[in-house]
């Protein structure tokens, strides 16, 4: 990248700053008019100079050609001017100072504009280019680099170039030409002044930037400090585990401390000699004015000077300062955007970047790898010239099976990476169908090779788009836009041309359909559970889309058949005897295995307002409840509730995991309701003051009566609730409509979970083996009516989290497994990436995976796999033995298990 | 039948007759209260133990399944504490329990009592001489099997 900042504004956005500098230019016309329009409105308009008497006119708006007096002798008039007189030139003076103020405004507002754009289309293309490098940086190089750092730097420390840049060339140009008529115009007035004048300037503009030097380093400083403090920060998330578990906080603590210490000795610093500069700065800027009032005085005094010069001279040095002052201050902002961008710059010059034509997205020929995998003695090194593996040489074919196996120190687990051009070869060649890896460009890896190893990344997307990761290699469909979205991305996509950005639409389809062997989505989402099933992820897909929404309107399909199968699992309950299980939802009864606040509401909230915790504190739900006569009830239960918890919460430590798990109470506000408790007189409520009864009534609203047992739901009570919950939804429909998706037999409630739909009710508490019978025939009456494939689509989008942090390990190693089995790769390159799978996980999905690659289609069926068992291999076609970083043996895995083998000892100590 | 009356059928069973209420209280609170049909299993042979039962009502038989066919070892009704052996060691259930009448029981989780039996040692004590009585009669067994 270009080291001088200068130098890559200029190249990159010439053409605009020359724009700006004459539109600049432009407008200084009208400005310098501007200025003069005031003095022709006192002295002509009010105070009538030139005018004769009443009736006398003048010229209005007279134009001469500027300086034709001096070349030509007489003036050349363009526009003689309206004759007016004293009042209307009054008003057509001060008119043409107002279109005067409009139009400088005008040409202020486009400058800024300009300007504004330039900068931070500037700002885009450095980011841009900056990320671009990121992606372009090889693995090792990325893995020495800190992420918070990094992105501090893309994000913050380029920030202030976007304000600078639009100002790079314009101010000095503005600026100097301003002072540079200033000392023109002392110099014609007194040469002598105007030396002194011009020495006290060089002195200024000689002396400030060597004292600003120091300011510099430190700013460099500054920076970096900054930066090492936001790599700490994420050093405290990444590290929390073991901070607390170490009781290192308060090192940490200390760690930080001592870091802004040293920040803020570095900013004050800086503002220590910041306001000195400023100081010496002003002195010299007013010593000028000393020297013209002493020394012009004195000569002006012995007649050596007019006076009237004198008073010139003085006056034409008020426009000096100003322009010599804002010229210094911006060559020290120059100076502190151009260290800002050096030290940028700097950390994105590694040693070795992947060029342009490696990443071109039309590099690959879509004809498969065939041939075979030829490492001729390979060799790899780590930092300190470690050998890890040395003279590798192997000969597999491509398309068939092959394991790799050997203990922790056998480097196993770099062949792989070198395979897929992770890590180039240090030493020897590596080919894949006579082809050298290091020179294949991404397009041919990442297409023509699936790749997961033991700690994959998952984005933080859904299951689906992180198993379509691995297809998405361009834009091959262009987005569905009508034509107003279309022009819209024309636009976007022109104005991301001009900042050197892709051009290619986010949007778009990227999926490569053609290479998975589909035709359309229905095909793509069978491909995709496919890879599912074959690493045994599919049950928890299937319960991510049980436990999942849906939205109706976008599958109406599904909505139908899952109120199909709310029926058949109401028939199928009543054929098995299992109607017990299910307390289904009755608009005229009170269901005793749902929580009150599901009793009243009788639908799901889609607004938190309606959440169980919130509906205390509704006032429309509260003034319901009022009108019922409920108020006072509840709070007795909310009494009760609080009595109880009291009661047997009262000996636990806070924080005892009891109160996460069964207290309606929370820890910290226990001692709250104690005192409630105890301020109650027997049980009444009534005794209490309109606070305490508040706090009450927020408890009951998550209370499950067949769950929770306290007796606190009788007859009564529920036919009153009953007689709430129509006039709350009643009230519900007409002041609030759509807070709360009800529960109606007929329809589908979006925002309730699949499950939820079909189920329509609540399991019933405390039923042996209520939910496993349940789940069995939940499942059987989906299958029987095709659901399984919705409610599996529906589990694709599961979100997984950040860095999948939803998922467990092992869900994860499964995705990522998965992903690698979507593209159905040429060769598939597993490196260790079952390694928190149990054993029998782990075999299972190994043989299944062997098995479905068997099936493909010629081309397609290559492995290579780094086992973590040695035991695994014996269904591969052929096991490559490594030991200390070299080859042991090659061969079939009966061929090798044979007594005193490298084999058999992995064997017997598996 | 809701906590109270499950705390007094505890009060009931000697190995929680000197605990205070409000702890029998937080355990009834804390389990889940089930009611099995007959034939259904409290828990199966074999499998990971992670709750033992007190029944409050009903019978049961206590199984041992081999391949030879079961042999019903003993049978358990109100107040008896079933399943505890798989949750103090870490082994498989020892024996199926499977209901014969309709049983209603509270199901202790493992954290649950381990939790109770820290907290309150006369418990542990009480469970001490419900296993000693047991070996006890284990023993009776053999020797008379041996004579």
């Amino acid at each position: 990248m270009e080291p001088n900042l200068f130098k890559y504004i200029w190249r990159y956005s010439r053409r605009e700053q020359i724009g700006i500098l004459l539109l600049v230019a432009i407008s200084l016309p009208f400005y310098f008019i501007s200025l003069s329009v005031p003095k022709d409105i006192v002295n002509t308009g009010i105070i009538g100079q030139g005018y004769a008497g009443p009736g006398d006119t003048q010229s209005f708006l007279a134009f001469d050609l500027p300086l034709s007096e001096t070349l030509f002798g007489a003036p050349i008039t363009l526009f003689e001017g309206f004759q007016l007189e004293q009042e209307s030139m009054l008003l057509g003076l001060s008119f043409t100072f107002l279109a005067l103020v409009i139009v400088n405004g005008l040409f202020k507002f486009q400058i800024n504009t300009a300007k504004g754009r330039l900068g931070e289309r500037m700002l885009r293309r450095l980011r841009f280019e900056l990320a671009d490098r990121l992606l372009r940086f090889r693995i090792l190089s990325l893995r020495k680099m800190k992420g918070a750092e990094v992105a501090t730097m893309v994000k913050d420390e380029v920030e202030p170039l976007g304000g600078f840049i639009g100002d790079a060339f314009v101010t000095p140009a503005f600026l100097g030409g301003q002072a540079l008529t200033a000392m023109a115009f002392i110099m014609v007035q007194s040469l002598w002044l105007g030396l002194i004048a011009g020495a006290i300037v060089l002195v200024q503009a000689l002396l400030i930037p060597k004292l600003r030097k120091r300011i510099l380093v430190l700013g460099r400083q500054r920076q970096l400090t900054a930066r090492a403090l936001a790599g700490r920060i994420s050093e405290l998330l990444d590290g929390a585990t073991e901070v607390h578990a170490n009781d290192a906080t308060h090192w940490e603590r200390a760690e930080i401390s001592n870091r802004l210490g040293l920040i803020f000795g570095i900013r004050f610093e800086i503002f220590q000699r910041k306001f000195f500069v400023k100081f010496l700065n002003n002195f010299l800027s007013q010593l000028t004015p000393f020297i013209f009032y002493a020394l012009g005085g004195i000569l002006a005094l012995r007649g050596s000077l007019d006076i009237g010069a004198l008073v010139a001279v003085i006056a034409a040095y008020k426009d000096l300062p100003g322009p010599v002052r804002d010229l210094i201050n911006w060559e020290q902002q120059r100076n502190d955007v151009q260290i800002k961008y050096e030290q940028v710059i700097e950390q994105f010059q590694p040693g070795e970047i992947i060029e342009p034509e490696m990443q071109d997205p039309e590099a690959d020929d879509g004809q498969p790898l065939s041939g075979a995998i030829v490492f001729s003695s390979v060799s790899l090194a780590d930092d300190s010239d470690n050998n890890l593996i040395e003279g590798v040489t192997l000969n597999l074919p491509l398309d068939s099976a092959t394991a790799v196996v050997g203990d922790s120190g056998s480097g196993k687990e770099y062949l792989p990476q070198l395979i897929v051009g992770l890590l180039p070869a240090g030493g020897g060649t590596l080919t894949l169908g006579g082809r050298d890896v290091g020179k294949l460009p991404e397009a041919v890896i990442g297409r023509r090779l699936g790749y997961a190893d033991n700690d994959s990344y998952l984005f933080p997307s859904s299951v689906r788009e992180n198993l379509l990761y691995g297809v998405k290699h361009r834009p091959l469909r262009e987005a569905d836009y009508d034509e107003e979205a279309k022009k819209e991305w024309d636009a976007a996509r022109a104005e991301a041309g001009r900042s050197a950005n892709s051009l290619y639409d986010i949007n778009a389809d990227w999926i490569d359909y053609e290479a998975l062997g589909v035709t359309n989505e229905e095909e793509l989402r069978a491909h995709l559970l496919r890879a599912v099933a074959l690493v045994g992820f599919e049950d928890d897909v299937y319960r991510y889309g049980l436990y999942g929404a849906i939205d109706p309107e976008e599958r109406p399909q599904v909505a139908e058949g899952v109120l199909q199968a709310r029926a058949a699992l109401a028939k199928r309950l009543e054929a098995e005897g299992f109607t017990d299980l299910v307390a289904r939802f009755d608009r005229d009864s009170y269901n005793m295995n749902a929580t009150l606040a599901e009793n009243l509401l009788f639908g799901t909230p889609t607004k938190p307002d309606y959440a169980p915790d919130a509906l205390g504190g509704n006032r429309l739900v509260i003034g319901i409840l009022d009108d019922m006569g409920l108020t006072g009830k509840l709070q007795e239960m909310g009494l009760k509730i609080a009595e109880f918890t009291v009661e047997i919460f009262a000996d636990l430590p806070p924080g005892h995991p009891f109160f996460d798990q069964f207290s309606f109470i929370t820890a910290d506000d226990l001692p709250d309701y104690e005192a409630i408790v105890g301020r109650a007189e027997k049980d009444d409520v009534s005794s209490l003051n309109e606070a305490d009864r508040t706090l009450l009534l927020g408890l009951p609203f998550r209370y499950v009566e067949a769950r929770h047992r306290l007796d606190l739901v009788d007859a009564a009570f529920a036919a009153k609730v009953v007689e709430a919950r129509q006039t709350l939804a009643k009230t519900i429909e007409d002041k609030d409509p759509g807070a709360v998706a009800f529960y109606d037999l007929e329809s589908y409630n979006g925002v309730a979970s699949l499950l939820d739909n079909v189920l329509f009710g609540r399991l019933v508490y405390g039923r042996a083996e209520a939910q496993e019978t349940l789940e069995r025939i939940i499942g059987e009456v989906l299958s029987e009516l095709d659901l399984r494939e919705a409610v599996l689509a529906a589990g694709l989008d599961y979100q997984v989290g950040i860095g999948g942090n939803r998922l467990s390990a092992t869900q994860r190693q499964k995705t990522a497994l998965a992903r690698a089995l979507v593209k159905r790769p040429d060769l598939l390159v597993i490196n260790e990436a079952t390694a928190v799978m149990d054993g029998a996980t782990r075999s299972r999905i190994v043989e299944r995976v062997l098995e479905a690659r068997r099936q493909e289609e010629e081309g397609r069926r290559g492995i290579f796999w780094t086992l973590e068992r040695a035991t695994l291999a014996q269904h591969f076609d052929q096991v490559v033995v490594m030991k200390n970083g070299r080859v042991a043996e090659v061969g079939g895995f009966e061929e090798l298990n044979k007594d005193g083998t490298a084999l058999a000892g992995l064997l017997s100590s598996d | 039948m809701g906590v109270e009356e499950e705390v007094k059928v505890l009060k009931r069973i000697p190995l929680f007759a000197n605990i205070d209420a409000a702890k029998l209280k937080l355990m009834a609170f804390a389990s889940e209260r089930l009611s099995f049909t007959p034939g259904q299993y409290l828990c199966k042979q074999g499998d990971v133990g992670d709750a033992a039962y007190i029944i409050i009502d009903g019978e049961a038989d206590v199984v041992l399944e081999s391949e030879e066919g079961n042999l019903t070892v003993a049978s358990v009704g109100q107040n008896d504490i079933v399943g505890e052996i798989a949750i103090l060691i870490d082994v498989p259930r020892t024996a199926s329990i499977v209901a014969t009448s309709e049983v209603v029981a509270l199901k202790v989780t493992k954290e649950l009592f381990f939790r109770m039996v820290t907290d309150f040692p006369e418990m542990s004590v009480e469970i001490m001489r419900v296993l000693a009585h047991r070996l006890e009669a284990a023993n009776a067994r053999l020797r008379r099997q041996a004579s």
